[in-house]
């Protein structure tokens, strides 16, 4: 445990020294002054709209879910790069610059470092979501007076999702270069984001294969599925047109959900930090 | 069955291969350190020196054979707290200072020498007086010797370096050469890797000479450089006399000459580590 301990504050550490936490406090501030910015245009000017008189929309539920969904968007962006910043180069990444050397020669056990890191890690970005995904829904239950029908649950999705993008990122430092894994996560983070709105599209278009191809990337990238559900979660309290409307939009929300990509999502991260486990106790350093 | 077979080796390999792709950097290597022994291990850049350490200390698989240390298997935790180990390239973080790199590597070891032993590690290697000097602000040779201090915490009962001297001024190496002969003196057992072949004759109790991936010589130093003969050019070839000495030079040549022989050239065969050592290697640079 003690070992745990002294090899996840290693990490968190480095992360400070390393300006990795500064920088993304930066963004972060500069997102949410903007966010709190657009929320306040919004909900101001909520009571200038007025749809046709028979479209029947509930014009705050609408701009407060949107809203939500890009806050939800954005923090899941942020918790990926600050994912990525803080494992990319956690075995190869560190091991050629000799600084893994050292540390593995102890009598800790590889998968004790790794598993070390991973958590130092997963504790610093779950924080990290939950804090910039409850600020959102403050400002918007502040500046809109709303709230979603579920308010946790969506941020244990979002931030699971991240999670799942750190074990992919430490299996990735095992066999890629710092700089070929910062990539290869951000081009699979980019292909199921790309994918999610496919299958937006595809539902408006009621094009099966899209659809298709839309789920089996849910499956094999379950970060983007669990996002999806979270935004799912959020408006789905709405019915008629203020549904249909939001179901259309980019933050549409899940077609692959409920428990099921949950648990697939626990069971693809264990696979993934077995993987790098067995991996890592393989590798020449 | 006597007890000393029963009595593990400090370090042991046998038979040890290892291939990196199309590379075979160990083509069979057998070694053993005993306790209390200093064992240097040469050869040209290349040769596999510390692919062989590197098995021992658990950092690369062998593709077969076998690595022991302190009779455990190489890289096993129970390996891993017998050991300490200077890598021959390595880094400590720049943001740290040097207690606090050997505070780090004693949670890892679960040292509890607290701030006694690291004080008393920076004096052995000359750094009591960069105690709170971060890394990134050390020299070269400095960023070393921490690394020295780094291998000896939670006195282990093997060390293993490589290459520690390499950024060594001669003072700095007289430090570690005077530590060396203090750690044996207390019975621990050292591996290590030098290309520097006086240093190695100074502190090495045995010495093997790796070419290529393969054992080429092993010994004491003594033997190592222990006169070779003296080699005769005559009509009929050359032909070494193993033991001759140059006290014999003379008299090889008049025998020759008395049994009709034409003498063209006389070499006593010389006797330093360092012949040994560039006769055993060639002249290979790789
Ligand atoms: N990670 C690696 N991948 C591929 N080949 C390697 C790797 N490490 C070492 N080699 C090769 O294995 C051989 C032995 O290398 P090693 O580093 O053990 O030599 P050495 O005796 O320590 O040399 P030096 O004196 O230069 O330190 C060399 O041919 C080297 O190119
Ligand atoms: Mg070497």
């Amino acid at each position: 445990m003690s070992a745990v301990l002294t090899i996840a504050g290693y990490g968190f550490r480095e992360a400070v020294r390393r300006k990795v936490f500064a920088v993304v406090i930066v963004l972060t501030a500069a997102f949410l002054a903007l966010f709190w910015l657009a929320n306040h245009y919004v909900f101001t000017r909520l009571s200038t709209i007025t749809p046709p008189a028979d479209v029947h929309v509930d014009t705050r539920t609408f701009a407060g879910a949107f809203l939500l969904g890009l806050a939800m968007f954005s923090t899941l962006f942020l918790g990926v790069v600050l994912a990525v910043f803080l494992t990319l180069g956690v075995v190869s990444g560190d091991a050629e610059r000799g600084l893994l050397q050292p540390l593995v020669v102890r009598p800790v056990g590889r998968a004790t470092l790794l598993l070390s890191r991973f958590l130092g890690a997963a504790v610093v970005c779950i924080v990290y979501v939950l804090a910039v995904y409850g600020i959102a829904l403050a400002i918007i239950d502040q500046t809109g007076h709303w709230t979603p029908p579920s308010t946790l649950a969506p941020g244990l999705e979002l931030a699971g999702g991240v999670v799942i993008v750190i074990a992919l990122s430490i299996l990735g430092s095992i066999v890629l270069s710092s700089t070929a894994n910062g990539i290869a996560v951000f081009m699979l983070f980019g292909a199921g984001l790309t994918a999610g709105l496919l299958g937006t599209i595809g539902h408006a278009l009621n094009s099966t294969t899209i659809q298709h191809a839309s789920r089996d990337a849910a499956w094999a990238l379950p970060f983007e599925a669990l996002y999806q559900d979270g935004l799912r979660l959020i408006s789905s309290n709405t019915s008629g047109l203020t549904g249909f409307l939001l179901q259309l939009g980019p933050f549409g929300g899940a077609y692959v959900h409920g428990w099921g990509i949950r648990l697939w999502s626990v069971a693809y991260l264990l696979v993934a930090l077995a993987l790098g486990v067995l991996f890592f106790s393989r590798r020449d350093l | 069955m006597r007890t000393l077979a029963t009595v593990p080796h400090a370090l042991a390999v046998h038979a040890l291969e290892k291939r990196y792709g199309p590379v075979q950097a160990l083509k069979g290597v057998d070694l053993t350190v005993e306790e209390g022994e200093l064992v240097g291990l040469l050869g040209p850049n290349g040769a596999g020196k510390s692919t062989l350490v590197k098995i021992a200390v658990g950092l690369v698989r062998a593709t077969r054979g076998q690595a022991e240390v302190a009779g455990a298997r190489a890289g096993s935790r129970a390996a891993l707290a017998q050991l300490g180990y200077l890598a021959e390239l390595f880094r400590f973080p720049g943001w740290y200072t040097a207690d606090e790199v050997l505070s780090l590597h004693q949670r890892l070891t679960h040292s509890d020498g607290g701030a006694a032993e690291r004080g008393r590690l920076l004096a052995l290697v000359a750094l009591a007086d960069a105690r709170g000097r971060r890394v990134d602000g050390m020299s070269k040779g400095m960023q070393q010797r921490l690394g020295i201090a780094q291998a000896l915490v939670g006195t282990p009962r093997v060390l293993v370096l490589d290459e520690p001297t390499s950024a060594l001024d001669p003072a700095g190496r007289r430090i570690v050469r005077v530590l060396l002969e203090e750690l044996r003196g207390q019975g621990v057992s050292v591996l290590l890797n030098s290309h520097l072949l006086s240093e190695i004759e100074l502190v090495c109790d045995r010495v093997a000479i790796l070419r290529a991936g393969e054992v080429v010589a092993a010994g004491s130093p003594a033997e190592l450089s222990r006169p070779r003969g003296v080699e005769l050019e005559t009509d009929e070839g050359t032909r070494t006399v193993e033991g001759a000495t140059r006290e014999d030079a003379a008299r090889l040549v008049a025998e020759a000459v008395a049994a009709g022989r034409r003498v063209y050239g006389v070499r006593v065969l010389t006797s330093t580590l360092e012949d040994t050592y560039l006769e055993a290697v060639g002249d290979e640079v790789s």
